[in-house]
């Protein structure tokens, strides 16, 4: 599996990357420490962690929107954090876009629909002549499976639902590589969540998009995501394919991350434990702690003495598992 | 269930309209509950169902452009429906209904300290010392789990946590010890873990106090943990209501059947995730026949021109569809939500979280 990820082409490069805020004289809060991973071109990359946690700060470093302050972040081999060329941060913007959580809040409520898409447009004078134009914004419009009627209507005429499309349409009229979802389904009912990410699918598939998806609800990152990564107190704790995180989750952190995610199913709810992370139980020798790669492709955050405790944890999980598949083989 | 389990609020065909720019909407259509004394019983259905509009008929906080137009609620040989003063809500809102609203922010006061938001529900209806109150109010607080409660007596609400913000709500709502707590989406807002911690502690409070819940979510996973019974709201009704069991293993209403199939627990890579298409219905016309039929794909004739009545599947369990009647053609729920219970145990089999501990 590694040889294959190395092979894999990789879109962007998150290189130990720390993003701190002064709160006050001399006073600093990390909210993101020794960020480290790659993401590679077509695949959803999940980045999931309580509020708090740096998730969304990451995101917005990404999007050049916070600094770095160590490290860097490269996009297509190119670095893209700091200082750059006015070229190249019109570049940026051109290929990474955002969706954001909150449709509502995120849309200019006096404009026209038509404005809020063709903005970017606008901005960076991609259509020959009006007519151009609107044949975009039309077109943009159906792919996210409203109508080119609707350009005239104002955000509020618009159900949650519909409005999330529109902040997806603004961003794919720019025909961008990467997108950037900060928890694009968390403010939605549940029946239309189900139809946001069959089009956020869709598209990616249409379109060779890879995405970001920074969220906090782990059973919706489960049915989209290839590849998770866990964030706490930010810092992330453990990458995985989202698969083998759910099978063989490590980190005490993801353990119980993973213990508070609701199931439709009273029975299993009942018998269930919710497991309450214990920092305690890490190594607190003041060792240094580096991502360490446990399996090809399965990362965790770990000192020297810790490694061995997940060692022992992951060949114990591996072990039922075996167990469990040569009994359901017998069956 | 249990026959002779007291009830203890009991809702009659209660309807509930608002008047908008001159037009009447009915957001409530004739909908009847029966809340057992201790029970769990939780409200589900999409945003703008009615759900809480509901339940604010139990505390009187019906916003000023609405009103009840038809049915009763009986609470101690009380109809609520006809209180109309806030004079006549004393002694009932707060004291014996309580709620618990979704943002913790909101539901505060920014500048006034968290202990004077407490006691002055404490002194209010107690009618007790200032001395007494605090002391109450700091018990309270304990018992919510908040650290050092006297310390933080005197802070303000931005100096708590999201988490920390709804266990003071919760103290403020069970410091007059309520019969019925009402819980409208108390964790929507909280992070998951957050939001874990918070179920559990309103199920432990339950458990000592003894109160009875109404839940309002629209999270069917917390459903699934919290409730004794569940009703599923569509379009100002209740179209089926049944034991947890009952809903979750044998939905009968196919509106509770879409409900559970587009779960993106139950979703499967690379396909696509089953969705209800449509839009729910608007309230501001006579809905005719049974509401849901426009979206739902396996609507019968007779679903566009006669409201159903409610069909008995079990003693406790009830759906208000068409397909119940023995006329009607026999359908099979749809194949992701079949052997639900199988499809979950395995999913969380899978998830190493359960094996080592």
């Amino acid at each position: 599996m590694s040889a294959e990820h190395t092979e894999r082409d990789v879109i962007l490069s998150v290189r130990h990357v720390d993003i701190t805020f002064s709160t006050g004289r001399k006073k600093k809060l990390t909210a993101v420490k020794d960020a480290n991973f790659d993401i590679y071109r077509g695949e959803t990359f999940a980045l999931v962690g309580e509020s708090g946690s740096g998730k969304t700060t990451l995101g917005r470093a990404i999007m050049r929107i916070n600094p770095c302050s160590a490290g860097e972040i490269l996009f297509e081999g190119k670095r893209i954090s700091g200082k750059i060329s006015r070229e190249e941060d019109r570049n940026v913007i051109r290929n990474i876009q955002m969706i954001f959580q909150d449709p509502a809040a995120s849309l200019n409520e006096r404009a026209t629909i038509e404005y809020c898409v063709s903005e970017g447009l606008y901005n960076f004078h991609l259509y020959q002549d009006e007519k151009d134009r609107i044949a975009k914004v039309d077109k943009a419009l159906q792919d996210v499976g409203l109508l080119p009627e609707h350009k005239s209507r104002y955000p509020h005429e618009f159900s949650g639902g519909q409005r999330q499309r529109v902040g997806i349409a603004r961003a794919m009229i720019m025909n961008p590589k990467f997108i950037v979802a900060d928890e694009p389904i968390s403010a939605l009912d549940v029946s239309i969540r189900a139809q946001v990410l069959n089009l956020m699918n869709k598209l990616k598939a249409e379109r060779d998009l890879t995405y970001l998806f920074i969220a906090h609800d782990l059973s919706v990152v489960r049915f989209i995501a290839d590849r998770i990564a866990v964030i706490h107190l930010g810092e992330i704790v453990e990458i995985a394919e989202s698969e083998t995180l759910f099978k063989y989750p490590v980190h005490p952190y993801t353990v119980s991350l993973l213990s508070t995610v609701p199931m439709p199913d009273p029975v299993v709810e009942r018998t269930r434990k919710h497991i309450v992370y214990d920092p305690s139980v890490l190594d607190q020798s003041g060792a240094p702690r580096s991502m360490r790669e446990l399996r090809p492709g399965h990362f965790i955050l770990a000192t020297d003495a810790e490694l061995e405790g997940y060692e022992k944890r992951i060949e114990a999980l591996e072990a039922i598992r075996a167990k469990k598949d040569s009994q359901e083989e017998l069956k | 269930m249990d026959v002779t389990r007291k009830v203890i609020l009991s809702a009659k065909d209660v309807e509930v309209k608002f008047r908008v720019r001159g037009n009447y909407l009915t957001a409530i259509r004739g909908v009847s509950l029966d809340l057992y004394e201790g029970e769990t019983f939780a409200i589900v259905g999409e945003s703008g169902s009615g759900k809480s509009v509901f339940t604010k008929t139990f505390t009187g906080m019906l916003e000023t452009n609405g009103t009840i137009s038809g049915g009763s609620v009986m609470f101690h040989d009380k109809d609520l429906t006809k209180l109309k003063k806030d004079k006549d809500w004393e002694g009932i809102r707060g004291a014996k209904i309580s709620t618990i609203f979704q943002d913790p922010m909101t539901s505060l006061n920014p500048i006034r300290t968290i202990g004077s938001q407490i006691t002055e529900v404490i002194e209010k209806h107690q009618g007790i010392s200032k001395a007494e109150a605090k002391q109450q109010a700091i018990d309270m607080m304990e018992r919510v789990g908040i650290p050092n409660a006297a310390d933080r007596f005197n802070e303000y609400p931005f100096q708590y946590s999201g988490g920390m913000r709804q266990r003071i709500v919760i103290a403020i709502a069970l410091s007059c010890h309520p019969e019925i707590l009402i819980c409208d989406e108390p964790t929507t807002a909280l992070d998951v873990t957050i939001q874990a911690q918070i179920i559990t502690l309103i199920r432990d409070l339950q458990k000592e106090l003894k109160f009875t819940t109404l839940y309002i979510t629209h999270d069917l996973g917390v459903v699934a943990n919290v409730a004794d019974r569940v009703g599923v709201m569509y379009g100002g009704q209740i179209v089926e209501y049944g034991t947890v069991e009952e809903i979750f293993f044998d939905p009968r209403h196919p509106y509770t059947w879409a409900l559970l199939s587009s779960l993106p627990q139950l979703g499967v890579k690379g396909e696509d995730l089953y969705y209800i298409t449509g839009t729910p219905p608007s309230l501001y016309n006579k809905i005719q026949g049974d509401a849901f039929a426009p979206r739902n794909e396996h609507a019968l004739k007779i679903d566009f021109e006669e409201e159903p009545p409610f069909f008995k599947v079990t003693d406790t369990h009830y759906a208000k569809t068409w397909l119940m009647d023995p006329r009607a053609p026999k359908l099979e729920k749809p194949e992701v939500i079949r052997d639900l219970h199988e499809k979950i145990r395995k999913m969380t089999d899978e998830g190493g979280a359960f094996h080592v501990g």
